[in-house]
């Protein structure tokens, strides 16, 4: 297992690698745990956070790992917009590798854009979700959950519902939890689902998906499908793919339920179910740094001089 | 590399850990507050064997804590290899304890610091002994050990190895020439 | 002065000519066997074919010259061993007044490399609504009708236009996709788009509309035959199986339809976006390998008749924004021929004088131009290529200002070394002795 030049997606990963990352992600946890929250080793590299697309919370937690991590960060919006007038995302990037930094942590609203990226970058590339296509990090904390309740992945099954279809969210869970032994299923309406996921059973039928699973990941529903038209109602979404306690009864007992967020109560969830004891949202939050310090790690030590 | 002496012998191992643990205990006037923080890998097992016996001598068994410096060292960014982060796990307070910091071998000084970075992130100890098994000398930094089991002068060129039955499935101290 | 090209293999659209010398004197070939010259180049064996003609460039000017402009874009298609490139009008202003048709062919005719036939566009602004004057277009030297670059999205619109392009004596081209199930799609819809999370364009898009344009053409005929008009169309870049079978049903029919098919979508397909590389980004998309299959097929029966490359060059900047920003287009001018030559007839196995009669007579008789043969009186328009020498895809070294290609680092054969035009020499390999 070579070491890790980009986290880009899960493309030639194998269970060894993702355990490991997990194993250090859990060594990473006791940190946070400590009073003083920081260590030392990445004291000296910098890391960037190139945003082409808005995004709190993701951001927050990237800064917050490298800081923890006792790295420098220094962070880059942009707004999508720049990208269609033709300002060049090129031009953005060869800027801050001038500054020698070490790691990029870049979302962007197109697909293939942090594979651009690492084709023109000295440093490491962290895809923190490019357009529809992928979220890794995402995805490894969403399996640092559900091994923490679940221990093994393996034989299980995760459903993961709603908007498929425009989720890097789904994508990347899709790709990377099979490779710990774990069956997805990936169900919403027909105008919601792709044509392939890979790793996944697609289906229509949430009942189906939703049956003896170990665990429920729901997708954000976007206001903006409706304007598509890829989605004739909201009130036929919500009547007939909202997780509510009694669909979510069709799973195991005491199935975790998770949720990338942010959350729009009462639309794709239940309220009461968004902040009932089966949510593992805070746990989520909590793994991303853990998980996000982790890959900063596997990413920037051992890179060679 | 080629093997070029056994320097301890197991009974040699336990009469100096033995000896240690007095000392440990005279120093410190007592068992007290005393906690022993292990260093990954070897200077747990000692860290346990060393409670143990202080347990022995003063019916006190201090606590044992394990310490993982690889996020503390200071070569982080020339090393080429990849680390493994172990296990840190103190589940006691170290602010206002005694503490002890045990390793297997004392050689530049580097694993010490950076074991004593890390135990004053986790609080503030009253005061920080280090006890190790063997001191080699080449010191790199300005550091010593409280404890010693057995000052062994070597060169450069040599490696020390210690073996323990719960690591190693042996007990020795050995010297090889590389 | 005269021009003798001896040991030369000949080959044209009808076949292998076998080995000959070949005499040029006043833009013509004089004769198959020799002569007197003041001057003599030793061909060595290479293989002499007519140069090759382009129904399907865009060369940017007027408005667009740093993406390329007449005096870059003609020296490449004689690199590229052309002899004559059709220009689309989709620039900046619309090439649609005869003034513009003049000036261009003016500036053209001092410039060494390719010569220059220009198309105008069908509709003003190529809005799709409001027809241009065909008869003033064609008496100043259009060579076609299209609003390329754009879609032909009223059926009435282009009915109308087919029937006074043919009265003018004009074909009129069309991209063929229907705008409605192209969407925003930046690449082909499937499997794939899916896995990528990327808008998709699905061959419905071009089959749909290749199918409606079809029974436009139909209307178009019949009103036209009766005052003894006969409308010509021409369907652009066919990319999909589905494509190719309804331009041959309906040639099958004896409909007046020539359908092209382009370097990129007989040699590339959408596997190529799992690199996340807008150079690879074009309209119609690539397709999937069954596709390829079909236009290689299409293209062997002639269903497909005519190669354009649809040259479309923009910045090496342009090409390397992301997937959704970047412009659409391919440039191959400098490489057509050497691509189709290694891909089709090295590794395919599909005759020679076949892809040459693609790449010469086929686009030429769609323009309503005379066949390319090699023969005495026929005009020197001439391509020396070798068929052995393996070069190396630089865009480097390109002559064309699109220094980029999707095939950079191939390894092909048949460069052109030598292309003349009306006997004057448009290009020379430098290693040419």
């Amino acid at each position: 297992m070579g070491a890790l030049a980009h986290l880009l997606d899960f493309a030639g990963w194998d269970r060894a690698r993702v355990e490991s990352l997990l194993e250090t992600a859990r060594m990473m946890e006791e940190v946070l745990e400590r009073p003083m929250k920081k260590v030392p080793a990445l004291k000296g590299f910098t890391v960037a956070t190139v945003f082409f697309e808005p995004s709190t919370r993701t951001k927050i937690s990237f800064e917050l790992a490298a800081r923890r991590m006792s790295a420098d960060v220094v962070g880059f919006s942009g707004a999508g917009s720049s990208l269609a007038k033709g300002e060049s995302f090129k031009d953005t990037l060869l800027t801050l590798q001038a500054m020698a930094l070490d790691a990029y942590v870049i979302r962007a609203p197109v697909a293939g854009m942090a594979h651009q990226a690492a084709r023109w970058l000295k440093g490491a590339v962290v895809n923190a979700g490019d357009g529809r296509r992928a979220h890794p990090t995402q995805a490894l904390l969403d399996a640092y959950t559900l091994l923490e309740e679940l221990e093994s992945l393996e034989g299980k099954k995760i459903a993961i519902v709603g908007d498929v279809a425009h989720s890097r969210v789904a994508r990347s869970n899709a790709e990377l939890l099979p490779l710990l032994g774990a069956e997805v299923w990936a169900a919403g309406p027909v105008g919601l689902l792709p044509e392939r996921l890979p790793g996944a059973r697609l289906t229509t039928d949430l009942d189906e998906a939703l049956s003896g699973a170990d665990a429920v990941m729901v997708l954000r529903l976007q206001r903006e499908r409706m304007d598509e038209g890829a989605l004739p109602s909201l009130r036929e979404y919500v009547a007939e793919y909202q997780v509510t306690r009694q669909r979510l009864d069709r799973a195991k007992p005491g199935a975790p339920l998770l949720h990338p967020g942010p959350m729009n109560r009462d639309v794709e969830l239940e309220g009461a179910l968004a902040d009932g004891p089966r949510s593992r949202v805070e746990r989520q939050v909590r793994a991303g740094e853990a998980v996000r310090m982790a890959v900063l790690y596997h990413l920037l030590v051992g890179r060679a001089a | 590399m080629r093997f070029k002496a056994k320097v301890l012998e197991p009974a040699e191992i336990e009469r100096a850990l033995r000896r240690m643990a007095h000392e440990i205990i005279e120093k410190n006037k007592g068992a007290g507050d005393l906690a022993l923080v292990g260093i990954h890998t070897r200077g747990i097992p000692l860290a346990e064997r060393l409670a143990a016996l202080i347990e022995r001598f003063e019916g006190v068994r201090p606590p044992v804590g394990v310490l993982d410096i690889t996020l503390y060292r200071d070569d982080l960014s020339e090393i080429g290899v990849q680390p493994k982060v172990r296990e840190t796990r103190i589940p006691w307070d170290v602010t206002g304890r005694p503490v002890v910091l045990v390793d297997d071998v004392l050689f530049t000084g580097r694993t010490a610091r950076a074991a004593l970075d890390a135990l004053v992130d986790l609080g503030r100890p009253k005061r920080v002994y280090l006890a190790v098994l063997v001191d080699r000398g080449h010191r790199e930094l300005p550091i010593r050990a409280d404890f010693v089991g057995k000052n062994l002068p070597t060169s450069k060129s040599e490696v020390v190895k210690v073996k323990l039955r719960e690591t190693d499935g042996e007990e020795g101290v050995e010297l090889w020439e590389r | 002065m005269k021009l003798l090209i001896k040991n030369a293999r000949l080959v044209d659209g009808s076949g292998e000519l076998g080995n000959a010398d070949v005499l040029v004197e006043d833009g013509r070939i004089a004769s198959l066997a020799g002569g007197d010259a003041e001057r003599v180049l030793d061909a060595g064996g290479r293989w002499l074919a007519p140069a090759l003609t382009d129904p399907h460039v865009h060369l940017r000017t007027p408005g667009q010259e740093t993406k390329e402009d007449l005096a870059t874009g003609l020296a490449a298609a004689a690199r590229g061993g052309y002899g004559t490139v059709v220009a689309m009008p989709n620039t900046q202003p619309v090439v649609q007044e005869p003034e513009q048709v003049r000036a261009l062919l003016d500036e053209a005719r001092s410039i060494p490399g390719a010569r220059l036939m220009v198309a105008a566009a069908l509709t003003e602004n190529q809005e799709g609504k409001k027809l241009t004057p065909a008869a003033l277009l064609a008496r100043a030297g259009a060579a076609l009708l299209t609003d390329d670059g754009r879609t032909n999205e009223d059926a009435g619109v282009l009915a109308r236009g087919l029937v006074y392009a043919a009265a003018a004596g004009l074909a009129v081209a069309v991209h063929a996709e229907d705008a409605g199930l192209r969407g925003g799609g930046v690449m082909n819809d499937g499997p794939l788009a899916a896995e990528l999370g990327l808008a998709g364009n699905p061959p419905e898009a071009e089959a749909a509309r290749i199918a409606r344009d079809l029974e436009v053409l139909r209307y178009a005929a019949r009103k036209a035959a009766a005052l003894g008009h006969a409308p010509r169309l021409y369907v652009q870049h066919v990319s999909t199986a589905r494509g190719a079978a309804l331009v041959a049903a309906a040639r099958a029919e004896g409909l007046p339809v020539v359908g092209e098919v382009t370097p990129h979508h007989l040699t590339l397909t959408e596997e190529a976006w799992r690199g996340f590389d807008a150079r690879f980004k074009v309209a119609p998309p690539l397709r999937t390998a069954g596709d390829v299959e079909a236009l290689i097929g299409a293209l062997e029966r002639g269903e497909l008749s005519a190669i354009g490359t649809d040259h479309a060059p923009h910045t090496a900047a342009e090409k390397e924004r992301d997937l959704e920003n970047a412009p659409f287009g391919i440039p191959a001018l400098e490489l057509a021929f050497p691509l189709l030559y290694t891909e089709l007839v090295e590794r395919r196995g599909l005759p020679l004088p076949l892809l040459i009669e693609r790449m010469t007579t086929g686009p030429r008789t769609a323009l309503g131009l005379a066949p390319a043969r090699l023969a005495e009186g026929a005009p020197a328009d001439l391509m020396l290529f070798d068929p052995a020498e393996k070069r190396t895809v630089d865009p480097e070294r390109f002559v064309s200002k699109a220094r980029y290609s999707p095939w950079t680092g191939r390894e092909l054969v048949g460069w052109p070394r030598l292309t003349l035009v009306a006997g004057r020499e448009a290009w020379r390999d430098a290693g040419l002795a």
